[in-house]
């Protein structure tokens, strides 16, 4: 469950976030201002009570409810995809303009400019703070227990409930061996972007 | 025939009058040197002839053909305003290379992308075929690579072919971006201080290429801080002062009898 629920929520989140930071940086006034709102409430309302509000909610309000594990993926993706959003905001408009006022003088459209001079810098701006906030990802999925998700914790603890206490070691070193490997790939990736300056 | 023809160029940001009524005319071969203290409008200028802003009215003529009027450019597709936008290049004050492309692909990208694209079109439209087409795409390959190391030959960075930007010194950055913007073989060349960003020592590179460029059929806009550059290599000089054109004329009679107070002051005030 909890590397299902990683991935998944990686997989939704990475595309969502990099839309919703379009929204947050568009000229159309009214909709940078509802994305932004969105985007402040979900990173400054609690995970936890994000995964209560999709699992809860709906039954309230007379909805059909939503199972547990795609409830918890739902406030997943919706959460992560609006951390996602402010760092590809962050890496978008670091790149400098002259770069796109560079590529547009040579004659190159802005599809041109953004996938072959501005995209390759946001990715190598992006990569150490992404890093971080995929490693939180991995242990924030231990949440997802709050709906009775059966995550790699909860398991853990109703073995430790019979007094058995190993397996809460065993996850520890789960997550432990999980964020190294990751930390060794986004080591990688950046390395393999540091054969330029910018 | 001028080349360029501007004619009663206004552009304002905001409330800020930045152009009060620009005109002008260069012919072709010439070199024009703008001068003029900072904030006069000199950079706005050289944006707007390169479609970076939009004026708020006046025209520009390209070899006679209208370039610019505010109408005309709103009824222009993206594509036709791409193609009009190549009769100018610009060497930017702060270089603006593609940092993670080397000098070499620095100099190929916008035209590889053009020239596919064109190609491209022609295979849509059957007008070749697919094997034909590969052939043609390597021999156009090979054609731009010959141009980018001529051109590299041209500014003196034939062994920082494989560079990238960030191994370069200022002066070579700002050598292999004049490269760059004449790959792109454009009608004017527009230069914003070009040595501006550079230390002392390496501006003296620089000019000398951009000296070398004056030739028969290379016309360029030069706008500058470097007085004895302006004064050697232009044909033409303006000075401009608040958004106007004060003066202009040859370089004997800009920098030898200035006659407005304003460009005897500014003059005065440089080491000349
Ligand atoms: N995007 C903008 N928005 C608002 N005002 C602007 C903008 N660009 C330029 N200006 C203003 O227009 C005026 C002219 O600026 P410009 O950069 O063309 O001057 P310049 O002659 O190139 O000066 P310098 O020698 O310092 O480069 C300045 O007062 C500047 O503040
Ligand atoms: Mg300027």
């Amino acid at each position: 469950m909890t590397c299902q629920l990683f991935a998944l929520t990686l997989i939704f989140a990475l595309p969502l976030g990099l839309i919703i930071s379009f929204g947050t940086m568009s000229k159309l006034r009214p909709l940078r201002t509802v994305m932004k709102t969105v985007v402040w409430i979900v990173r400054g309302v609690p995970l936890m009570l994000q995964i209560f509000i999709v699992y809860y909610v709906p039954g309230f309000i007379g909805l059909e409810t939503i199972d547990r594990f795609p409830a918890a993926l739902i406030a997943f993706v919706i959460n992560y995809a609006c951390y996602f959003s402010e760092i590809y905001r962050a890496g978008i408009e670091a790149v400098p303009v002259g770069q796109t006022e560079a590529g547009l003088v040579l004659g190159m459209t802005r599809y041109q400019i953004f996938t072959r001079v501005t995209l390759q810098q946001v990715i190598k701006r992006i990569v150490p703070p992404m890093g971080n906030e995929i490693i939180t990802l991995v242990k924030d999925t231990a949440l997802a227990r709050v709906i009775s998700v059966i995550e790699i914790t909860r398991k853990a603890e109703l073995f430790a409930d019979k007094a058995i206490i190993w397996p809460l070691f065993y996850t520890a070193l789960f997550y432990l061996v999980f964020v190294g490997a990751l930390t060794l790939l986004f080591g990688y990736i950046e390395k393999s972007q540091s054969y330029y300056k910018i | 025939m001028p080349i360029l023809e501007v004619n009663n160029l206004i552009k304002n940001f905001g409330s800020t009058k930045v152009l009060k009524g620009i005109s002008f005319t260069v012919e072709k071969g010439e070199v024009l040197a703008i001068i003029g203290s900072s904030g006069s409008g000199k950079t706005t200028l050289l944006r707007c002839m390169n479609y970076l802003e939009t004026p708020d009215a006046g025209s520009i003529t390209v070899n006679g053909e209208p370039y610019f009027d505010v109408e005309l450019n709103k009824s222009l597709s993206e594509g036709e305003l791409r193609a009009k936008r190549l009769h100018f290049g610009l060497v930017f004050q702060s270089f603006n290379l593609f940092p993670q492309y080397t000098v070499t692909d620095n100099i190929l990208l916008a035209s590889l992308l053009l020239e596919s694209e064109k190609l491209k079109a022609r295979l849509k439209r059957k007008e070749i075929g697919k094997t034909e087409y590969r052939a043609e795409k390597s021999r156009m390959r090979s054609k731009l690579m010959g141009t980018a190391s001529a051109l590299l030959e041209k500014v003196g960075l034939t062994d920082k072919a494989d560079f990238y930007p960030c191994q370069l010194s200022g002066g070579q950055q700002q050598r292999a971006a004049i490269a760059r913007a004449l790959a792109l073989t454009p009608d004017i060349l527009c230069f914003d201080e070009p040595t501006s960003a550079l230390d002392p020592e390496l501006t003296g590179e620089v000019l000398k290429v951009i000296r070398g460029l004056k030739s028969g059929d290379s016309t360029m806009i030069v706008v500058t801080h470097e007085m004895e550059f302006a004064a050697s290599v232009a044909d033409k000089v303006i000075f401009m002062s608040g958004g106007v054109i004060e003066e202009q004329g040859s370089p004997a009679e800009v920098f030898g009898s200035p006659k407005s107070p304003a460009l005897k002051s500014f003059l005065g005030k440089k080491k000349f």
